[in-house]
């Protein structure tokens, strides 16, 4: 499946804007991505290993936080991850 | 329906020559007469009238609002002119809500302009808003984000038309509705500072904020109008690179600390602290544990032939515009690149105006380098206190 990675991210994804990786849940692909990606994972977890308040995961359109099985969701190949950061800028 | 006919009664008229101006407005079904005279009589204030601020202002004026209140402090910036149309070459060193109300005033005279020449603080923001029926926040940081999102839910869940934009992207959205997210349903918790590069730190596609202040001002037209389907629960993303457009589904959280079901913030709070921002202390020797020294200080220093090893870890585009000579090793290459650099000397390091060389001299720290300072306000500092020649971007 297809990982969208933000502007700000994509730094430490050798500066691609979509990551692919193989997973069966959102979790697996989220930790197939911070494998490929180390320096990622960091900025997406916290010390203690959740996921960072100001850091949303989409699965299509819908935040994982409100689906049922949250990072247990299963995925598809035609299924997309978004990362969305929050962003402050308006200069 | 009692209260459409109140509308009615309470709505202004329009005279003559408005009716002339606005005439493509009154000849479509949405707007009409009546629409046109819900504009007239709705007030909106713009948090800041900078990039987003910028066109939102010239629509929101050339529509026909009645009532447009502006909160800016600042002023107008050669290098604002890439991006915040509403201010002119003329205008450089005026502030900016002087600057924006001419412009305002040029294309619409109808428009009343309510001055706020002020920043939006937690003691004022209630104050200003509470005469306003929608607010549009086109402001630049995260405090003022979460100031402008609160003190929408507590002044009775005020819309607040809100974009952001970061380099090449942008996101959109309405929040604070009654039934709608807020803000902080989406980003409950600021990023630490620094994580997260400002417009001046990161750059911003010039036209950019056209795109998204232009959305934020047709939400707030289509409010006003009660027209169409407001960003309300969604999140539209813009891609300006790839020219893309994506939309997300907001939820409202019960769990919000200020819109949920059990707020905890029933007033508004110290939102740089709350956005971990420490009073800035002129001059801070230290910070971090990294001593900090003044271009005056290296110069002197420099000047004196003492050994200094001077490291520049701003980008290469970044050097291309200008630099002082130092070794460039951009901040994202310098863990891989430490074995280039002598531990045995001292080292001060500089960046554009050092946010991400003090995160450098951190890192050189924690790596083992003992005798690492960071030049405190970057080659901007240098180029003001040291070398004017030198352009500032």
């Amino acid at each position: 499946m297809k990982i969208f990675i933000p502007t700000p991210l994509r730094v430490y994804v050798d500066k691609q804007d979509a990551v692919q990786v193989e997973a069966g849940t959102v979790g697996q692909a989220l930790n197939a991505l911070t494998t490929q990606h180390p320096d990622l994972k960091k900025h997406l977890y916290s010390d203690e290993g959740k996921l960072r308040a100001f850091v949303n995961v989409y699965l299509n359109d819908e935040d994982v936080r409100y689906l049922p099985e949250k990072e247990a969701t299963t995925v598809t190949d035609a299924d997309s991850l978004s990362i969305i950061p929050s962003i402050a800028g308006g200069c | 329906m009692p209260t459409l006919t109140e509308e009615q009664v309470a709505l202004p008229q329009l005279d003559n020559a408005e009716i002339a101006r606005y005439s493509r407005h009154l000849i479509l079904p949405e707007v009409g007469l009546e629409g046109q005279q819900k504009l007239k009589a709705a007030k909106v204030l713009c948090v800041g009238s900078g990039g987003l601020g910028a066109p939102m202002l010239f629509y929101l004026a050339a529509a026909g609002v009645g009532t447009i209140g502006l909160v800016d402090f600042d002023v107008v910036d050669e290098s604002n002119l890439q991006r915040q149309i509403i201010h002119s070459t003329a205008d450089v060193g005026r502030p900016k809500i002087d600057s924006a109300a001419d412009k305002i005033k040029a294309l619409n005279p109808h428009v009343n302009i309510v001055k706020h020449e002020t920043m939006l603080t937690s003691a004022n923001a209630l104050e200003i808003i509470k005469d306003y029926d929608i607010v549009a926040d086109g402001t630049d940081n995260f405090p003022t984000r979460y100031l402008v999102n609160d003190a929408c839910v507590l002044s009775g869940n005020k819309p607040n038309a809100y974009a952001s934009i970061f380099r090449f992207e942008g996101q959109a959205s309405v929040f604070a509705t009654e039934d709608g997210p807020c803000y902080r349903c989406l980003y409950p918790e600021p990023p630490p500072p620094g994580l997260v590069p400002s417009c001046a730190e990161g750059g911003v596609l010039g036209i950019l904020p056209g795109l998204l202040g232009v959305i934020q001002a047709t939400e707030v037209i289509k409010l006003i109008l009660g027209k169409g389907e407001p960003l309300i629960g969604r999140l539209v993303l813009v891609d300006s690179l790839n020219m893309k457009f994506r939309e997300l589904k907001l939820r409202k959280n019960p769990d919000c600390p200020v819109c949920g079901t059990h707020p905890t913030v029933t007033k508004l709070i110290d939102y740089q602290q709350f956005c971990g921002i420490v009073p800035e202390q002129k001059p801070a020797p230290m910070q971090n544990g990294i001593p900090q020294i003044t271009p005056v200080d290296l110069k002197r220093r420099l000047d004196a032939g003492e050994d200094v090893f001077v490291l520049d870890v701003r980008e290469p585009h970044e050097y291309q515009i200008v630099n002082i000579g130092a070794p460039l090793i951009p901040l994202g290459d310098l863990p891989n690149r430490l074995g280039e650099l002598d531990a045995n000397r001292e080292i001060v390091i500089h960046c554009k105006t050092g946010g991400r060389s003090q995160r450098a001299a951190e890192f050189l720290q924690k790596s083992g380098f003992k005798n690492v300072a960071n030049l405190a306000g970057g080659i901007t500092a240098w180029a003001t206190d040291i070398d004017p020649k030198l352009p500032k971007y």
